[in-house]
């Protein structure tokens, strides 16, 4: 639409030409975005307002797979219930711990690489062998922390078989494989420039007020990426609870990702499916949109290298 | 003026005592203590996976835990990799997965970038918000339409739903190479353009062989993306001989939670997991470097 306009306020011969040449570079893109996006997007709209199971054509039925949603699926109260309650613990935990620790690796220290490669290689390593291990590290029978628990006449801890423990267990995990925003904190913790904690020694701060006044709002811009990163990540986790528990104990960690899924490609229910996914990108483009309204107050732009 | 200075210095000498008093020595030692603990619970479950897969069976579950299995059971490894067809679904991850979607990205991806960040055309800027801006959209929005398409186009059961759409550019390593791209120098481009070089020919000669370590990331992060890769060939690969190494070792604990307590179970669980994981880890030794310079790049620039 923007190239439109331009073109009918007139373009000389060489910007036509450089027009076109862009536009030819970027033309892969541009048609994947048309093919691979836009159009899923705007079918999806329409699949949410019929009855398709892949083998017989869709069916328009109006509002009821919305309507069914509401007010006749107990299941996604549940869903949307865990998923709030995931989201809501483990993004802010997991944005503190990670600026936290970015923040000691950030100080004079002997093996920093070391630190740093110990904390990040859990986020890189393929899913399915972090599942096995987490599987078997929370086994009730045969888990190594069970069996302490055992040999020293405690109670063993249910880890993903019992409702209370399920969900801060696969926080646990996200905790455990979120490297990469301690590295991004990390980067942008090295970028603050060291003249800043000069001047704000030199006006008598403590290492606790320099934390505060210079090196969190320094960072913020980094520190609303990564919230906002986590936050969409966070609400579409699947692969974890799919592996671990696959939704139980009592649908206790059936998270909304997961039964997008299974209504999908277990029920073949793919109207209901799109609907459940334009709900989520309605919720999660509302509070995305919350989050940038308040960080005109915490999120300090200025300085650095922009 | 003197004063203002004379009084910072004395400032600073206050709050930085000399280094050997126990004011010092104290938070040090805390630090470190900390970082220790961390790191240990950080790397004690792949500790765990690497340990656990060199066990005998009792092993696995003695207590106390033990450690350094000695003797290490080094055969776990190959009889675990002969227990189902790992090696066909190995060759599945590079050959059918791993190697053409990252061929395919580093082509697509560095021909858009190019596109986006050294050649000025009106418009450019609007269209390089919209491509990031995509990055945003929850991919579970376009699962189940994408799905549909494949399906109708009968691809389901192949590889293509996962490597075709690479030829097209992806969101992400668009952006990295246009950052590294931007950083290039408009002299050279200049320089050829007045030799009369086309575009192509100035993509293609002067500013690829110049990003070879931007590439390198791009390669780097999109080979690990397949790799690692479990929901992609989930919802697409429905066929064994298909399998890639991900879904072979989940396939691995369905077989063994079927039939039970099965021997050797979990030392077989934890060999597979170990030499899936261990490419990865390996890569992340050797190139260290570009992988953090990379995601210090991507967050960094956002």
């Amino acid at each position: 639409m923007a190239v439109a306009t331009m073109s009918r306020k007139g373009l000389s011969k060489g910007e036509t030409r450089s027009l076109i040449t862009g536009l030819l570079f970027v033309s892969p893109w541009l048609i994947g975005f048309l093919i691979w996006t836009l159009y899923p997007l705007l079918s999806s709209i329409f699949y949410s307002f019929t009855r398709y199971d892949l083998v017989r054509p869709p069916i328009w039925i109006g509002f009821d797979n919305f309507k069914e949603i509401f007010t006749d699926d107990p299941r996604f109260w549940t869903v949307v219930y865990n998923t709030f309650f995931y989201v809501g613990i483990s993004v802010p935990l997991g944005v503190v711990v990670a600026f936290l620790m970015a923040s000691l690796l950030n100080t004079k220290l002997v093996l920093r690489s070391t630190f740093r490669a110990i904390f990040y290689i859990p986020s890189i390593v393929p899913a399915v062998c972090s599942a096995m291990v987490w599987l078997f590290i929370y086994n009730n029978q045969y888990g190594v922390i069970n069996n302490l628990l055992r040999a020293s006449g405690q109670p063993i801890i249910p880890f993903l078989s019992s409702v209370e423990w399920a969900k801060p267990s696969l926080i646990l995990i996200a905790l455990w494989a979120q490297g990469t925003a301690v590295v991004i904190f990390l980067a942008a913790l090295q970028d603050v420039p060291r003249s800043l904690y000069e001047a704000a020694t030199v006006d008598g701060a403590n290492a606790f007020h320099r934390f505060w006044h210079v090196t969190i709002p320094m960072c913020s811009p980094i520190i609303l990426y990564n919230l906002v990163m986590s936050f969409i990540g966070a609400f579409q986790t699947f692969l974890m609870p799919y592996l671990l528990t696959n939704g139980g104990p009592m649908a206790s960690t059936e998270f909304y990702a997961m039964n997008l899924y299974r209504q999908a490609f277990e029920f073949f229910r793919m109207g209901k499916a799109c609907a459940l996914a334009w709900i989520m990108a309605v919720i999660v483009a509302v509070l995305t949109a919350a989050l940038f309204r308040t960080s005109g107050r915490w999120v300090f732009y200025g300085g650095g290298d922009r | 003026m003197t004063s203002a200075t004379q009084s910072a210095t004395s400032v600073r000498h206050t709050a930085h005592p000399g280094k050997y008093t126990t004011g010092r020595v104290m938070p040090e030692v805390l630090k470190y203590a900390i970082l220790i603990v961390l790191a240990a619970s950080y790397a004690f479950p792949l500790y765990w996976m690497i340990s656990s897969a060199l066990k005998t069976d009792p092993q696995v579950y003695r207590i106390p835990p033990v450690l350094i299995p000695n003797p290490a059971q080094w055969v776990n490894f190959a009889n675990a990799w002969v227990s189902d067809n790992f090696t066909l679904y190995t060759f599945n991850s590079i050959f059918r997965y791993a190697l053409p979607y990252t061929l395919f990205t580093l082509l697509s991806s560095s021909i858009v970038a190019y596109g986006f960040s050294r050649i000025r055309w009106p418009g450019r800027d609007k269209l390089f918000y919209l491509c990031i801006g995509t990055m945003l959209i929850p991919y579970t929005v376009t699962m189940v339409p994408l799905f549909i398409i494949f399906k109708q186009l009968k691809w389901t059961g192949t590889y293509l739903p996962m490597i075709i759409p690479a030829l097209f550019g992806n969101a992400f390593f668009i952006f990295m190479l246009r950052q590294f791209f931007m950083t290039l120098p408009e002299e050279l481009s200049e320089a050829a353009r007045i030799d009369g070089a086309s575009e192509l020919g100035i993509f293609f000669r002067v500013i690829l062989p110049l990003a070879k370590p931007a590439l390198a990331v791009v390669a780097l992060f999109a080979f690990m993306g397949t790799w690692n890769d479990y929901l992609g060939p989930l919802i697409y690969i429905n066929k064994y001989q298909m399998f890639p190494l991900a879904l072979g070792i989940q396939k691995l604990r369905n077989m063994m939670s079927q039939v039970g307590n099965a021997p050797l179970a979990y030392p077989y669980l934890m060999a597979v997991s170990t030499i899936a994981a261990a490419p990865i880890i390996i890569i992340f030794f050797f190139a260290q470097r570009t992988f953090i310079e990379g995601i210090a790049l991507t967050g960094i620039k956002g």
